[in-house]
């Protein structure tokens, strides 16, 4: 039997060093394999013209189809802007203690805000929204304290006060319910 | 309900609720959704909730129309509009029917967190509310009842009840059981509270001073009568009057009170006035109104006139398991009041007074405690600071003769019937002891 592992799968083009680090940060959190798969979802069905946004719960659901068996949770990596039909935009998107999850470079990127760009800076947000779904999808929820990556953030500004890293509850939390097999 | 917040979504759309659900979810509240206004109030019926979230244009019933039955509901939630910017007219008059907020569709993620965050924080300030008003309106005025025992429960929950009723309230118990404690407990937690609690103790007092005690009297109505003087019952206008050892009341007097407590007013002794004054009596009394009554010795129409509420305060050997309780206490009490340090009790001396019969009930308690801190070591009670091992004289001995029958008693058991022992001890002579034999129908057993 395959061991159990967390699968990126790249809707989009991403920078190799980008990838490399994401996988490093998400295995170095969860201790699970991760492996990197990319894939041709042709997104345009999930373009909201009116919005000129990506609607966020059909990319998910239609992830949920391509998720492979031996994924322990999968999770889509994305360009565009995300929406849920109540939210002007989102950064990401998971069902607590579903299977899969997205995430959206979009609105990460400094340009978007008028500022010089940073690489570093972006991958390390990208990590952030990605391991913060992830956890969401093993059935933690938002947390309080002030630096954990499970704290809400609805501006890049609140991504970058956090740390990539659990605290000491949610980490304990994340290890039980790993535990349990949630 | 549990500690966390929860929110009712209503939304006709599949995908709102949706969303909403899980944004609310990963946020750790307590999160349900319903899909039209009847279903949601259905759910409000059975179910408590903090948030309700609630679309404006729904088929059916609208927000609107939702918002205005949630409100007479009994513990209607915290209400938020949401609604498209077309219709933000109809949003405002949402906020002027008592909406908590609007938003539009759709939202910053970061004006729903605020909004959330606020809606919570009203949640929080509600619930205070509401646990202060329970708190202001719980009993007050009672840390001097000690006890938990169920017995005491039930006077407590009697005197809840009844305090804030008008009606005329009989105390009775044994003397010491704390009868004045209770009708303080009643007034203080009555509307009459900020009124004065008039108390008169109709045993210590003559006919004629509970007379002028009671109505007042005028200058020159008897002899030293050099001022007008109000009464007890004009003294407690709003408030109430607590008539103690009731059953003390000489007929002459019953007629009076009885003629006051049915119109409320009353003529100064010497007086020719009429006064009005609204009070509230209670009466206490350690007699059996009721044989009273049928033996004539108390008036029938002013003891039911008086006995709407009765209150019965068990003894202390009824609730003894109240007695460590008191002990502590009276510790407290005491040793505040000495200014010495809270000193313990011994096992023995606590055995000893749980195993006391208690004749003189709380009072008989406090004052064993009282003289046991006073005479003993300054550490710690113990058995022989207290007075159990002497004679306890009994106070339900309530007449001279049992008391002189049994000293006798016990002086003729002591020296075998010796009659000339008996009565030398006695300080009589002999024939006043076989007169007292006679009187007493004893008999050697």
């Amino acid at each position: 039997m395959e061991k159990p592992k967390i699968i990126l799968i790249s809707c989009g083009l991403f920078e190799n060093d980008l990838t490399g680090r994401i996988e490093e940060d998400i295995s170095h959190e969860f201790h699970y394999p991760v492996h990197l798969e990319e894939c041709n979802l042709d997104l345009s069905r999930f373009y909201n013209p009116g919005r000129r946004q990506y609607n966020a719960n059909g990319i998910l659901k239609v992830l949920l189809d391509v998720a492979p068996r031996e994924a322990v949770k999968t999770m889509g990596l994305l360009r565009v802007d995300l929406y849920i039909p109540i939210l002007t935009y989102i950064f990401g998107q998971a069902a607590l203690n579903g299977n899969s999850g997205i995430a959206s470079l979009y609105r990460l990127r400094n340009e978007l805000y008028g500022i010089q760009p940073d690489n570093a800076l972006l991958i390390d947000r990208f990590s952030k929204v990605i391991i913060h779904e992830l956890g969401h999808s093993f059935g933690l929820i938002h947390c309080t304290y002030p630096v954990c990556i499970m704290r809400s953030s609805t501006y890049v500004e609140d991504l970058d006060q956090k740390e990539k890293h659990f605290c000491y509850n949610c980490q304990a939390e994340l290890n039980r319910k790993k535990q349990l097999g949630l | 309900m549990t500690d966390k917040v929860s929110i009712l979504i209503v939304d006709d759309e599949e995908s709102v609720r949706d969303s909403l659900y899980s944004w609310f979810i990963d946020d750790g509240f307590h999160v349900e959704c319903a899909e039209n206004a009847k279903k949601a109030l259905s759910i409000l019926n059975e179910t408590e909730f903090d948030i309700v979230l609630a679309d404006i244009k729904m088929p059916g019933m609208d927000g609107m129309e939702m918002h205005r039955r949630i409100k007479a509901l009994p513990m209607a939630p915290i209400v938020i509009i949401m609604t498209a910017f077309a219709s933000v007219d109809t949003a405002v008059q949402a906020l002027k029917d008592g909406a908590f907020d609007y938003v539009t569709k759709p939202f910053d993620p970061d004006d729903l967190s605020h909004l959330i965050r606020n809606a919570a924080t009203q949640v929080a300030l509600r619930t205070e509310n509401e646990n202060l008003k329970e708190k202001i309106t719980s009993l007050v005025d009672v840390e001097d009842i000690i006890g938990e025992s169920e017995a005491l429960k039930k006077v407590l929950s009697e005197v809840e009840s009844v305090a804030q009723s008008n009606s005329s309230v009989i105390i009775t118990g044994e003397s010491g059981t704390g009868k004045e404690l209770v009708a303080r407990a009643i007034h203080s937690n009555s509307s009459r509270k900020y009124f004065p609690l008039i108390c008169v103790h109709c045993g210590s007092l003559t006919e004629s001073l509970l007379e002028s005690e009671l109505f007042g009297h005028e200058k020159g109505a008897f002899t030293g009568a050099t001022f007008n003087r109000k009464g007890r019952f004009e003294m407690a206008d709003g408030g109430t009057v607590f008539l103690d050892e009731i059953a003390t009341v000489s007929p002459k007097m019953q007629i009076e009170l009885l003629r006051v407590l049915e119109s409320k007013s009353f003529v100064r002794v010497g007086g020719n006035k009429e006064i009005t004054s609204d009070f509230r009596v209670i009466c206490a009394t350690n007699r059996d109104l009721k044989s009273m009554v049928a033996n004539g010795t108390f008036r029938e129409d002013l003891y039911y006139r008086l006995n709407v509420v009765n209150i019965r305060i068990p003894p202390l050997r009824e609730r003894i398991e109240d007695v460590s309780l008191l002990i502590n206490h009276f510790i407290r009490k005491y040793c505040t009041s000495m200014s010495r340090d809270l000193i313990s009790i011994e096992p023995a001396a606590m055995k000893h007074l749980e195993e006391f019969e208690y004749p003189g009930n709380v009072r008989e308690l406090e004052n064993m405690v009282e003289r046991a801190i006073v005479v003993g070591n300054g550490k710690v009670i113990r058995l022989k600071d207290l007075p159990l091992g002497k004679e306890v004289i009994s106070s339900s001995i309530e007449s001279l003769d049992e008391l002189e029958k049994k000293h006798i008693v016990k002086i003729l058991e002591k020296y075998k019937w010796n009659i000339s022992r008996s009565a030398k001890a006695l300080n009589v002579d002999r024939a006043t002891l076989y007169n007292k034999i006679r009187k007493y129908e004893l008999k050697q057993e």
